[in-house]
């Protein structure tokens, strides 16, 4: 079970949550002072690192929409917080399963900051209101790279199983 | 099969693929920008501990173009450029533009100027807007450095799942001050910013057929904006004529077109002839009007440029505007070429002296204010109205600015007023 510490409307882009004039910083160990910068309640809120690890962002639909700037993924879970959200913008979504930052989309969740969730493979309960809601299943294609690890993993393990 | 489907299916070694399908297409190019710093790192990860050189699949395969901070605005990003230029050394990669008055340019300029993609390629790029370069009848997406880590490592794109396709019909003629801009703006908003998501939008129609490929450059760089995971416009009599005479392409071209049964999950059509010059107002790409609704707001920068309208007849079509006027008091405008090429072009042909004689500031060719990073960064609570391709809060480097974006012809315009000016009631 986990709490809702953040919680945002509709298409929040990329830009939102990482800002392009920080995009010469790649390191995953430096990006996550960023997260959110202009937001500065939620920048804020994820420095001072008040909540435990898996604590969620709930997103709506489009999470992620723009630029496919890894930093938007990398700044996350450099902060250990997990995303529910309505709908994920494709790139996004294939970074955050590369990187292992742990999505999930549920088109008709229903939660506020404070509540608490419980995700488990194929719906989210609010524990805090009793409402459960479906997911959608992330693709499977990409079932080998989550289950690699990522997709760094996954690749050098596809390397080595060819021939030198 | 749709034409994307081909292109896959040709490079998966397979006869045919259906949408859902899980293929793993060999990279025909893969594209990066800056970027391409953390793309290294990943790629270096990726060999650490196998013992292995660290090698990429295929050097000529490989295009890095320096566009998005030129000439690096701090000394992190000039250091992530010398490490780049150290890697493309090593590795003998030959389609790198450095930051040259030359050869340099956008990325997705340079990408068609140089020939580098052709109709059928499989193209990855790791910028969104990778898009644009289904103009040439390629199926090209973005993706992220780590995934960009893998093709180079591997040479092939792993596990994407075969994409539906809308196929977007358009006729009629332009009227006389609307154009391609305002055709993929007005798409936009009737589709949405995540109608086309996960999916292909492929462009078919007379008025498509009779589009330049500067033009298709536009509506395919957007197509993103819908969420699409590609645009795309099957090659044709116009696509060889680019190759040939534009980038100097010499070899064989083979256009792929889609069967007369492909499968599409949805028809748009859409009629331009009675169309407006159409406006994405702050601070949703989607969030379109047409001009009428928005004429008078007032604006303290245009930026007339970048990968979406930065080219020749972009350039040619805004000085006409403005040739012997003045940019608005109050308004500053800034003009980016999108190559250097563009750029020589636009200076044999007398734009770049008609830009500097109305008062604008010509920039070198780049992204600019586009992503907000530096050159035309916004004033707290300033306006400003740019041809780029998104408008996201914070764009333009100040979450407290605002974007519209429009077409070169309503930019130049709206210049010489300092309001958002319908070009074609005249400025």
């Amino acid at each position: 079970m986990a709490k809702v510490i953040i919680t945002l409307g509709n298409d929040i882009s990329t830009d939102d949550i990482y800002p392009g004039r920080f995009m010469a910083t790649v390191l995953p160990t430096e990006t996550p002072q960023f997260a959110f910068f202009d937001r500065t309640e939620f920048n804020a809120k994820l420095k001072a690192k008040a909540f435990p690890p898996g604590s969620i962002i709930v997103g709506g639909e489009n999470f992620g929409c723009g630029s496919s700037r890894e930093q938007a993924c990398s700044t996350l879970k450099g902060h250990e917080v997990a995303v529910v959200a309505k709908s994920i913008s494709r790139i996004f979504l294939q970074n955050s399963i590369n990187l292992g930052l742990q999505v999930v989309i549920c088109p008709g969740l229903e939660a506020s900051e404070g509540d608490e969730l419980e995700i488990t493979t194929d719906r989210v309960l609010n524990k805090t209101t009793g409402k459960a809601f479906e997911q959608v299943q992330l693709p499977a294609a990409r079932k080998g790279i989550m289950d690699a690890g990522g997709l760094i993993p996954y690749t050098r393990a596809r390397l080595l199983a060819t021939n030198a | 099969m749709t034409v994307v489907e081909k292109i896959l299916a040709r490079a998966a070694g397979q006869a045919s693929v259906k949408v859902g399908d899980v293929v793993e297409p060999q990279v025909d190019l893969a594209m990066s920008h800056e970027n391409a710093a953390l793309v290294i790192n990943q790629f270096l990860e990726v060999f650490q501990g196998t013992g292995r050189p660290a090698k990429v699949w295929d050097p000529a395969r490989i295009a890095i173009i320096f566009d998005h901070r030129v000439p690096a605005e701090s000394p992190k990003t000039a250091t992530n450029q010398k490490k780049i230029r150290g890697f493309v050394a090593e590795h003998g990669i030959t389609k790198f533009h450095d930051i040259r008055g030359d050869v340099g340019g956008i990325c997705h300029q340079i990408l068609p100027e140089y020939g580098y993609v052709r109709p059928g390629f499989v193209v990855l790029g790791t910028d969104s807007h990778t898009t644009s370069h289904g103009a040439l009848g390629a199926f090209s997406f973005g993706v992220g450095a780590t995934e960009m880590a893998s093709a180079w490592s591997l040479g092939i794109a792993v596990n994407i799942e075969v994409p539906a396709t809308i196929k977007v019909v358009v006729k009629g003629e332009f009227p006389a001050m609307v154009g391609p801009k305002d055709l993929i703006l007005h798409l936009i908003g009737k589709l949405t910013a995540q109608g086309a998501n996960y999916k292909v939008l492929e462009f078919h129609g007379e008025t498509i057929r009779k589009m330049s490929t500067s033009g298709r450059i536009a509506i395919c760089n957007m197509s993103v904006e819908a969420g699409a995971t590609s645009g795309i416009v099957p090659g044709d009599e116009e696509t060889v004529r680019y190759l040939r005479e534009e980038a100097g392409v010499v070899d064989a071209i083979t256009c792929v077109t889609p069967d007369p049964d492909a499968q599409y999950i949805q028809t748009v059509e859409i009629d331009v002839s009675a169309l407006a010059p159409q406006i994405a107002c702050p601070h949703m790409v989607d969030h379109v009007k047409p001009i009428d609704q928005v004429l008078g707001t007032k604006i303290q920068q245009i930026v007339i440029g970048s990968c979406t309208n930065g080219r020749l007849d972009d350039l040619a079509d805004a000085a006409a505007i403005l040739r012997g006027k003045k940019v608005a008091e109050g308004t500053r405008m800034l003009v980016f070429p999108a190559s250097s090429k563009i750029f020589a072009q636009a200076l044999d042909k007398g734009y770049i002296h008609d830009f500097m004689r109305a008062g604008a500031v010509v920039m070198n060719s780049g992204c600019g204010p586009c992503l907000g990073v530096h050159e035309g960064a916004l004033g707290d609570h300033e306006v400003a109205l740019s041809t780029t391709n998104r408008n996201f809060k914070g764009r333009m480097g100040n979450p407290t600015g605002e974007v519209y974006l429009c077409s070169p012809v309503v930019a130049a315009a709206s210049a010489i007023t300092g309001v958002i000016t319908d070009p074609r009631k005249g400025a």
